[in-house]
């Protein structure tokens, strides 16, 4: 009864993908935690932290899915989103670190003692207490998006000149970062981290946490999605992809349906930053660079874009890749990417799940015309036996 | 009158006799003068010196200058002091005066003259006006410098002697200045201080700005007023020149974005393509440059001077040849598909990097500068370094090219027909999937030739391109697409206006500033400062 309503408001695929992803969230830290190594069905806790990473690519896939796959909107600034969020985690895991750091300053982060800063900057002020950085993780990016939006929306920049701005944004964010006045820790970034919420980041059983975190928030996530994509707004928000002007004319307000999507979507971004950061140990300027943002557009496309499931897939697949490639053949992985683009945007713009899909689709209409020329030809061979 | 004649002539000829015992006694007095260093004080030695200095003879040249070294020593027995050179356990003198070699003798039998910071000072001033009584034009003109840069007032007589003696126009100025700024520092009275001070503005420069500053401290009531005033001519003077040459600086950026993004103002505003590759043209044109050079090297040394004219044209085809096989390759089955076009040509990008990476490694190439493109001249206050100054010339002489093949050839005008209506343009008989496919051969030609401009001013390396992509584009949004009056007034401004802000807000927040601007703009006016007009806008 509940699956049915379930399936019904959500969609069938999406109801099976949240509950595998559910059950990974429960299974991998047991079996990480509760088996022996030797153990024939022991997890690794480095394969635990290398796809709780995944997940939250595929977090941040999602976030740009919801923007490009259903509203159109290629934006290639989503990392900026990502690693603001990733910066707030990071402010926090800096302060937890506290008087433990090289010169035992029990307030100023290691970087600004370096730097001979006498006291914590206001923004960095707040940052001590977990359910402050977390907020801020969501809010900074999603009032960047607001902000940048709000503008480029209502002027009706579009197509490839907002790609190319937000481009822009996050170069001027990555110029910004590396800059040691501006109290992030310059080139470096912020690292060093000690303990989250009071456990030890390096623990198996915090990493376990972590990855079971990043599981249930993309699960969350994606019934979010799938719940703005399949409300009366979603479908609106296709009509403002496939015919801008139109939908325009129809009397929408286009520039709040956008805003309102690109604003989600960098929240959602905040919150994959967020996740990523304690798992990786580090947050540096370089997550700002735009190639960065271009990869993640590679992911939602080889999953297939406006499909939900596709990012994940994809963020998931070409991830893997990169890790198996850049370990076994280093000097092949960026010949490996450029052709994935390449192959990608010409033989298979619909992405893996778009294309999985469209194939399942023709066969059952295949399936059905086939069924009702059988019928057909039965009914007219009918009379003559008749006879 | 006999008498009279006989009584000039006998007066004449005392006088002859006269001059003739002061120069002989002189020789005497030199040499007397030398040894008596020897056994003074420090004061008495200070007073020999500055004898020494009036007598205005360059042979004492060498014993001043062994005595600041703390090479004068006096030999005990006889009082004669001479300069040593060290010689084993044993010194070897050589006269004073005369330079001569004299042998060896024991150190025991030698007393070094104490030389301390005070007579340093003294012997430094006496050298600078013996200097500058030197024959050779040369050693005169770098002495005055010298007392111009670092004036005292001891040099003051010197100098002084020295401007009556002058007969080169050159020198004579440069030792007016140095008068002048002498006098500033000395005790002379006001009036003449204060004509000094009108030298020293005129000179200008940031040394004579010190030089007032350092003597608004210590001048005369009468004089403060004369010199504040020549301290702010000289520092709007400054101010001015240094606006000058950030507005310089900033048409040298100007023109490198112009090269960089002139070709993607072709390839995005004739075919609305975002090509991501562009900066890998740009790149592949600088290590085009590389590799002719180090041909030319190991086969033709000589052709070195015009490695970068043969390597124009090779970087234009290699490149254009990159960018045709890509446009019938790749972009041609995603026309109307501008966002798949922009990820596409990235995977190019990255494509192209990683086998310039393979090929070459990963490290910066070496690319020579042909001796007319190194080096600097000054014009005013300014510094312009040549490579930077034939790079405008070279961007301009780009932009001029493609302005006459858009308005003016054939191609040119089937490229305008495509980019204003592609429909119409192909039922009138233009074949516009040819068009398109040179249109984009010629956008990464251009690309490839400013590379070859670019491997003079910046690293050759895989990622040479990565840098100027973003630039690139914000010069075309900026301009407008369409329009290559719009990329040339983009890249200028962009220049000029980064350098402009760079003293103000510093490099990095000076560049995140104008990106800044540029998003700001962009709400503005969607289509950049020189929008097309008409359906084309709507397509």
């Amino acid at each position: 009864m509940i699956t049915s309503f379930l399936a019904k408001a959500l969609g069938r695929n999406i109801v099976i993908t949240v509950a595998i992803l559910l059950a990974l969230a429960a299974l991998v830290p047991a079996l990480n935690l509760l088996t022996a190594p030797d153990h024939p069905l022991h997890v690794p806790t480095y394969i635990v932290s290398l796809f709780g990473k995944y997940l939250t690519y595929a977090l941040l896939a999602l976030a740009l899915d919801l923007v490009w796959g259903f509203c159109g909107i290629l934006s290639l600034g989503h990392a900026a989103f990502f690693a603001l969020g990733g910066y707030a985690m990071g402010m926090y895991l800096m302060r937890q670190i506290g008087a433990r750091g090289s010169y035992g300053n029990p307030l100023l982060p290691d970087f600004m003692v370096f730097l001979n800063w006498k006291e914590l900057p206001w923004f960095w002020q707040g940052f001590d207490m977990f359910w402050f950085a977390a907020l801020m993780a969501v809010l900074v990016p999603g009032l960047l998006a607001f902000v940048f939006g709000w503008f480029a929306f209502r002027s009706r920049v579009n197509g490839v000149y907002l790609s190319i701005i937000t481009q822009a944004m996050t170069f001027a964010l990555l110029l910004a970062f590396f800059r040691n006045d501006m109290g992030f820790g310059g080139n470096n970034g912020l690292t060093d981290f000690k303990d989250i919420l009071g456990f030890n980041i390096q623990s198996n059983g915090t990493r376990s946490a972590l990855f079971a975190a990043s599981a249930i928030a993309l699960a969350l996530s994606l019934v979010v999605t799938s719940g703005i994509v399949r409300s009366k707004y979603g479908k609106i928000l296709v009509g403002v992809r496939d015919a801008e002007s139109r939908t325009r004319f129809l009397g929408y307000r286009v520039e709040h349906m956008k805003l309102f999507a690109f604003v989600v979507s960098a929240m959602m971004a905040g919150v994959a930053g967020a996740l990523y950061v304690p798992q990786v140990g580090i947050i540096n300027p370089g997550e700002f660079e735009p190639a960065n943002s271009i990869e993640v557009v590679i992911w939602t496309a080889v999953g297939g874009r406006g499909t939900l499931i596709g990012p994940i897939v994809g963020a998931i697949l070409v991830n893997g890749g990169k890790s198996v490639f850049t370990a076994a053949f280093p000097e092949f992985w960026l010949f490996a990417l450029g052709g994935l683009f390449v192959l990608v945007t010409l033989f298979l713009p619909r992405g893996i799940v778009g294309t999985a899909r469209q194939f399942f689709e023709r066969r059952k209409e295949y399936r059905k015309a086939k069924a009702v020329e059988e019928a057909r030809a039965f009914a007219a061979a009918e009379p003559q036996a008749a006879e | 009158m006999h008498t009279r004649l006989i009584h000039r002539f006998l007066q004449c000829l005392l006088v002859a006799l006269c001059l003739m015992a002061t120069d002989l006694r002189a020789a005497d007095d030199l040499r007397s003068m030398v040894n008596a260093l020897g056994g003074g004080s420090f004061q008495q030695n200070q007073k020999q010196i500055e004898a020494l200095a009036k007598t205005g003879d360059p042979k004492i040249v060498p014993a001043l200058e062994a005595l600041a070294e703390g090479d004068l020593y006096l030999r005990k027995a006889d009082g004669i002091v001479f300069i040593v050179r060290p010689a084993g356990a044993n010194f070897r003198l050589i006269d004073a005066l005369t330079g001569d070699d004299l042998g060896e003798e024991a150190k025991a039998g030698l007393e070094k003259v104490k030389v301390n910071n005070g007579l340093r000072r003294t012997i430094r001033g006496a050298l600078g006006g013996l200097t500058l009584m030197s024959p050779d034009v040369n050693v005169r003109l770098q002495a005055a410098g010298t007392i111009l840069r670092t004036p005292t007032a001891d040099a003051l007589d010197g100098l002084e002697i020295a401007l009556a003696a002058e007969t080169d126009g050159a020198v004579k100025a440069v030792l007016e200045k140095a008068r002048a700024a002498a006098i500033l520092v000395s005790d002379r009275p006001v009036e003449e201080k204060k004509a000094a001070v009108a030298t020293v503005v005129q000179t200008g420069g940031r040394d004579s700005l010190s030089l007032l500053s350092g003597a608004l401290a210590s001048a005369d009531e009468s004089l403060r007023p004369d010199i504040e005033a020549g301290i702010r001519q000289i520092e709007d003077q400054l101010s001015l020149w240094a606006g000058a040459q950030n507005i310089w600086y900033g048409l040298s950026l100007g023109s490198v974005l112009l090269l960089a993004a002139i070709g993607l103002a072709i390839t995005f505003g004739v075919m609305g393509i975002i090509n991501m590759a562009h900066g890998e043209m740009v790149m592949l044109g600088a290590y085009t440059t590389f590799v002719v050079q180090a041909y030319i090297r190991a086969a033709w040394p000589g052709l070195f001077e015009w490695s970068l004219a043969i390597a124009l044209p090779l970087a234009f085809l290699v490149t254009g040849a990159v960018g045709l096989v890509m446009e019938r390759g790749i972009i041609r089955f995603l026309y109307g598909r501008p966002l798949e076009t922009l990820l596409a040509t990235w995977g190019v990008s990255l494509i192209l990097q990683q086998a310039v990476r393979s090929i070459f490694g990963p490290t910066n190439q070496e690319v020579a500068n042909p001796s007319w493109m190194s080096g600097a001249f000054e014009l005013g206050g300014l510094t312009v370094t040549w490579n930077r100054m034939w790079i405008i010339v070279f961007s301009l002489a780009v932009f001029a090219f493609l302005l006459f093949l858009l308005k003016k050839t054939p191609m040119g005008l089937q490229m305008r027909a495509v980019t204003q209506n592609r429909r119409m343009a192909s039922s009138m008989g233009i074949r516009t999937p040819w068009v398109d496919a040179l249109t984009f051969a010629l956008g990464s030609g251009i690309a490839g030739i400013a590379g070859v401009a670019l491997s003079q001013i910046d690293n050759v390396s895989p990622n040479l391109g990565q840098g100027y992509i973003i630039d690139s584009f914000m010069v075309v949004v900026f301009g407008g697409v369409g329009n290559l009056w719009g990329t040339l007034v983009g890249a200028f401004t962009l220049g000029i206006l980064n350098k402009v802000l760079e003293p103000y807000a510093g490099a990095v927040l000076g560049k995140i500033l104008v990106l800044v601007l540029i998003i700001l703009f962009i709400q503005k006016r969607p289509r950049g400062l020189f929008a097309l007009k008409g359906r084309a806008v709507e397509a």
